[in-house]
């Protein structure tokens, strides 16, 4: 499997004015691979935008270093980098550059040089795979939050990137809003094979991911697929994490003297074990 | 209704002068302002407004959103039309009240200026009505263009421009949010003295500029991660493509001009 990006034993302190600095990414190191869809999760202030940002070359960490495409990322090659990944963030209105859809969405594309011959597709392409095509013209104060987000993602793809970088992008959707934004995503990493770092508050969104990566106070506190992680409920719940509801629940059961074997992560799994469970016996 | 002070302008039309590339527009008009200052004389003046009006013809405006475009500027014209009556005092008498005479050249120059103000108000409505506000900067950083060369920003300013415009629905509804939650928490905008007043927009402005820094910040870093870097290199997507229209646009005043000089006045 290729390597798409890493971190090297990654630190990076804010400076502040009142002199009393803490680190807010410490020591982190991990790998994404070609395709994968990883998710971060920590509490507020747990350095996960940090993070973020040093990945699009933002942000420059103190010490270790950041790979992208298996190049190291510095002041040189940061803009062909930026070209090739994609991130969006959390406020929809606030990454709209455009006066309208296709403007924002042609606005990478203009930044990079791109002829107008190649442009018109590729944003007509880009839009269709967020399900947007007939909103050309629209401007975005008569848009959703979720249909400005898709328009941001659009604006990512539209330079083709392997990478795509959300950040809390569905946090300030209604749950609507976050189903297409989510549903968007998930059919693009299944049809193209995109690789997918997504930060989230979401547990949906966990559950989606291959990888979770627990932030806790800038460190790297836990990694591993999404069961193996809930696995470490009151840990979790420790550093002000939600648990889904079936993870919760198993473990009230266990506490109460319930016996259950697996992790579940949904509902549906654990009702299937629980009403099996009698005839194991 | 800020908004629709600035937005409510734009009607989207598919008339000859809605199709024009807005260079042609931008020229056009900028041009026909410094002609209508040839007009001396009743035929010319006359020309004038018969030409303008053949414009709103031909461009399928509905009346009245010209007459919306036109009210503010309204009183201006009457004002100078009556200033004209009251006070120029030459030629023949035509109307002896006792108090005051009313003379013919005074008419005569009320009803002059009172076209001059008219035509020029009239033209520029018609551009807004029928030219977005963003192919308006589009045509104007392109006809500006040549002035890179003395140093001037024209990309900067033109990329500024429509920013400012996109963002003006969105920091409306931001003021309006604030409003309301404010007038929950008591406060009143709409009584008191001036000083009790203005007291009262500050816990307005505030959060309005503190979120507008929010935004600027988030954008520019958006506009950053995106690879925007300036002018330089950049290409464009919105085309603006000059046709025989826009043409035939530039030889009309060519025309239009000839015919001024050749119905002025000597004078
Ligand atoms: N520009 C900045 N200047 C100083 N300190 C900062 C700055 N940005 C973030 N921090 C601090 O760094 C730490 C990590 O912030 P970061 O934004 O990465 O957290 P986060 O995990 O993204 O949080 P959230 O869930 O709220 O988005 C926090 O303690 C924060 O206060
Ligand atoms: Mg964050």
């Amino acid at each position: 499997m290729k390597e798409i990006l890493s971190l090297d034993h990654v630190s990076y302190t804010y400076e502040s004015e009142d002199g009393e600095s803490r680190k807010a990414i410490d020591d982190v190191s991990f790998t994404v691979w070609d395709g994968e869809w990883i998710a971060i999760v920590g509490h507020n202030g747990s350095g996960k935008s940090t993070l973020a940002k040093m990945m699009i070359g933002l942000l420059f960490p103190e010490e270790g270093s950041v790979n992208v495409f298996l190049e190291k990322l510095d002041a040189e090659n940061i803009w062909d980098i930026r070209s090739r990944i994609g991130i969006v963030f959390q406020n929809p209105d606030n990454q709209f550059v455009g006066s309208t859809v296709q403007d924002d969405v042609a606005f990478a594309l203009e930044n990079n040089g791109v002829p107008f011959e190649q442009m018109v597709p590729r944003v007509h392409e880009s839009l269709a795979q967020v399900n947007m095509a007939g909103f050309l013209d629209h401007e975005p104060h008569h848009l959703s939050g979720g249909q400005k987000q898709r328009v941001a993602i659009a604006g990512a793809l539209a330079m083709q990137p392997k990478l795509l970088i959300l950040d809390e992008a569905t946090s300030m959707l209604d749950p609507q809003g976050r189903d297409e934004v989510i549903k968007v995503v998930d059919d693009l990493k299944r049809t193209t094979g995109l690789t997918v770092i997504s930060i989230t508050h979401d547990l949906e969104e966990v559950l989606l991911a291959d990888k979770v990566i627990v932030m806790n106070d800038g460190k790297l506190m836990l990694t591993g697929k999404p069961e193996e992680i809930f696995a470490h409920g009151e840990e979790l719940e420790a550093i002000g994490l939600d648990l889904p509801f079936a993870s919760r629940l198993s473990r009230y059961l266990r506490q109460a003297g319930v016996e259950i074997q697996g992790e579940h992560t949904t509902e549906e799994e654990l009702v299937n074990e629980l009403w099996t469970s009698h005839f194991n016996k | 209704m800020l908004e629709k002070m600035i937005f409510g302008r734009y009607v989207p039309g598919n008339s000859f002068v809605h199709r024009l590339d807005p260079r042609s527009k931008l020229l056009f008009i900028f041009l026909f302002i410094i002609a209508v200052f040839l007009a001396n004389n009743t035929m010319t003046y006359g020309l004038l407004l018969a030409f303008t009006l053949l414009v709103i013809f031909i461009s399928r405006i509905r009346l009245y959103f010209l007459f919306n475009g036109l009210k503010p500027i309204l009183f201006l014209i009457v004002f100078t039309l009556l200033m004209h009556f009251l006070f120029t005092k030459e030629g023949a008498v035509l109307l002896d009240l006792k108090i005051f005479k009313i003379y013919e050249e005074g008419v005569r120059q009320g009803i002059f200026i009172s076209i001059r103000f008219l035509v020029l108000v009239l033209m520029t409505t018609v551009l807004t009505l029928t030219t977005s506000p963003i192919s308006i900067t589009d045509g104007m950083e392109t006809l500006l263009n040549p002035l890179k060369r003395v140093k001037l920003p024209v990309h900067e300013l033109a990329l500024m421009m429509s920013i400012a415009l996109r963002f003006i629905p969105t920091l409306m509804d931001e003021t309006d949010k604030i409003l309301k939650a404010q007038l929950a928490r008591g406060s009143d905008l709409t009584s008191g003295t001036i000083k009790e007043r203005i007291r009262a927009v500050v816990p307005l402005l505030v959060p309005l500029f503190v979120s507008a820094f929010k935004r600027a910040e988030d954008l520019a870093i958006a506009m950053e991660v995106r690879g925007y870097r300036g002018g330089e290199g950049r290409t464009r997507y919105r085309q603006l493509n000059w046709q025989g229209r826009d043409t035939l646009v530039i030889i009309i005043f060519i025309v239009l001009v000839a015919a001024l000089f050749w119905l002025r006045g000597g004078s």
